[in-house]
């Protein structure tokens, strides 16, 4: 082959690499858009004060709301966070400054296992663990299997962030008679907060959408659910339910208590990363 | 000045032996001490190199390190005179930086490494000591500035804090006083509440020593603290070491010779892990007695 032809087939075939990445990128985007553009749509137009504010309606009985789905899903992420954040938290603090190579690589590889599980088992887990000892379904139940879903992205999320606090600090800090300990508290752990932080609201995004888990757990529930320890509508839940349902009211509300947890979603998202950016950009190194 | 090399048995002070003599786990290895014992040592014995006035602070002898199974450090002994500069020169990779990490056992936080044979800080070996108050008494500045996330103010009275017992109005005293001591307080004193990264890099590497100083060290070691900085950052904190050696007794490892050469009165010139010469800094510059250091300081290799 001569050089001319040589060049003019490296050409042509780097343009035929480009075009067809260029085409699956365009084809990705366009799906994201799609679902997103879909669900605002027949989300946002069925979307009205009643759907914050009332309870639902029986069936057949146009008009209602989710409001009891929506402070259900509140309570049970809250559990979900107080189970999860403490416990994956200082799993991270341990692996990233305390773990010697053969414990820490157990604890590593049990979490990736964790992260493995299918929702669902883990659904049947907080069924068996709570729900059959207490003869209902509870939010605690529901909250303690999110929780349970939190923790391995917790701790490998804290890991991460700390190992990123450059190591003079620490240095620094020990160096001045510091135990560890204290160290730890008042420089690497503060250095690394914005980070944790981030890590914690991406995973409460993350486990917000689960469905599969509290069908087994907090079930549902058409009325307010009182404390903890009854069965709770949430937002998943409640969207499962009515687009399942021969009604075209209620396929209208799911829409839109799709919309709500999308935009939910979104928020905690969006404000996750802006914590991040301003401490890359503004405290950090 | 008498500069013969002088046997290692023969190098015990006129001082009462301040070490027991009892094995300890960490220089068990008598074979290699019996060797090396008979060695000449590079060390002038301290009455001679320092002087009938100057006292010896930390002690050094025979000290081994060890990164897994490779050695960074052969046999190092040698005394650090107190209250004066004692620089540390060699080419990268020599272990001056390990050496000067030995001796408030940052090295420690290490994985995998090793110490044999002793330090003694003012007759007390280092390795026994509780590692916190041994830091809290040899502070350290890093090569490369390492500033809190925090408030300038709060950066000084960090150990301070640590420390406890002190009233806030005695931190504060602290702070001004070592901001003073370090040449930054008439820099920083009208935003002592600003992020410490608000600051240059040379103020940066100030305010590490007045944190460093803050809580009164006895020794303070400086592990190449201006090969980040530019030369009036640099001499500003030359000036500054100049000074605190009337309180503090100053150890710094540079690879920069003319700065040995301004700050300090002593220098050692370590070679692949090796002590090969340890004099007066005028000797060492001006009219070594091993060929390898003649061959540095006159800039043939390194």
């Amino acid at each position: 082959m001569s050089e001319a032809a040589r060049l003019r087939r490296r050409h042509v075939v780097n343009n035929v690499m480009l075009g067809t990445t260029g085409l699956f990128t365009a084809l990705i985007a366009s799906l994201l858009l799609f679902i997103l553009g879909y669900l605002l749509v027949n989300g946002a137009r069925n979307l009205n004060i009643a759907f914050f504010t009332e309870l639902p309606k029986p069936v057949g009985e146009p008009g209602g709301g989710m409001a009891n789905a929506i402070i259900g899903s509140a309570k049970i992420l809250g559990i979900a966070t107080l189970i999860g954040v403490p416990v994956g938290f200082l799993g991270g603090v341990y692996l990233a400054e305390y773990g010697n190579r053969g414990f820490a690589f157990i604890v590593r590889y049990v979490t990736d296992l964790l992260n493995g599980v299918p929702s669902i088992v883990i659904g049947i887990f907080g069924y068996t663990l709570i729900v059959l000892r207490f003869k209902h379904f509870s939010t605690l139940a529901g909250g303690l299997a999110l929780g349970l879903m939190m923790i391995p992205i917790a701790v490998r999320s804290t890991e991460e962030f700390l190992r990123a606090v450059p190591n003079g600090l620490r240095e620094g800090a020990l160096a001045l008679g510091t135990p560890k300990w204290r160290a730890l508290a008042t420089v690497v752990i503060p250095a690394a907060r914005d980070g944790i932080i981030t890590g914690i609201m991406l995973n409460l995004a993350r486990v917000a959408g689960e469905t599969a888990p509290l069908l087994f757990t907090s079930f549902s529930n058409r009325y307010w659910s009182p404390g903890i320890s009854h069965e709770t509508a949430s937002l998943p839940v409640m969207i499962y339910n009515y687009a399942l349902a021969p009604s075209d009211d209620w396929h209208r509300q799911a829409w839109a208590a799709g919309f709500v947890l999308l935009i939910l979603i979104l928020t905690i998202n969006v404000s996750a990363r802006l914590i991040l950016a301003r401490s890359r950009f503004g405290g950090g190194r | 000045m008498m500069m013969m090399p002088m046997e290692a048995h023969e190098r015990a002070p006129e001082r009462a032996p301040q070490r027991p003599v009892s094995p300890e786990p960490l220089r068990a290895d008598a074979p290699m001490r019996s060797g090396t014992a008979t060695r000449e040592s590079p060390v002038p014995a301290t009455a001679e190199l320092f002087g009938p006035a100057t006292e010896e602070k930390m002690r050094v002898e025979g000290l081994n390190f060890f990164y897994g199974k490779s050695q960074a450090l052969f046999d190092i002994s040698l005394r650090i005179p107190t209250k004066h500069v004692t620089a540390f020169i060699g080419p990268s990779g020599c272990g001056k930086s390990t050496f000067l990490r030995t001796l408030n056992r940052m090295c420690d936080t290490v994985k995998n490494t090793r110490v044999e044979g002793s330090v003694h800080l003012d007759g007390e070996d280092i390795f026994r000591l509780d590692v916190t108050s041994l830091r809290r008494r040899v502070g350290m500045v890093f090569q490369k500035s390492n500033p809190f996330p925090k408030s300038i103010f709060d950066n000084v009275a960090y150990g301070l804090r640590v420390n406890g017992g002190l009233t806030r109005g005695q931190i504060a005293e602290h702070v001004e006083r070592s901001l003073v001591r370090s040449a930054l307080w008439d820099e920083v004193k009208h935003k002592l509440h600003h992020s410490a990264y608000s600051l240059s890099g040379g103020q940066q590497q100030r305010l590490c020593i007045a944190r460093a100083l803050a809580v009164d060290p006895e020794v303070l070691l400086l592990d190449e603290p201006c090969s980040a900085l530019d030369p009036i950052a640099t001499s500003k904190i030359e000036e500054l070491l100049l000074g605190l050696a009337d309180s503090c007794t100053i150890v710094i490892v540079t690879h920069n010779m003319q700065q040995a050469a301004r700050v300090s009165d002593y220098t050692g010139f370590f070679l692949l892990g090796r002590m090969v010469e340890f004099d007066r800094t005028e000797k060492i510059f001006q009219n070594p007695a091993k060929k390898e250091t003649e061959d540095y300081v006159t800039g043939r290799f390194g």
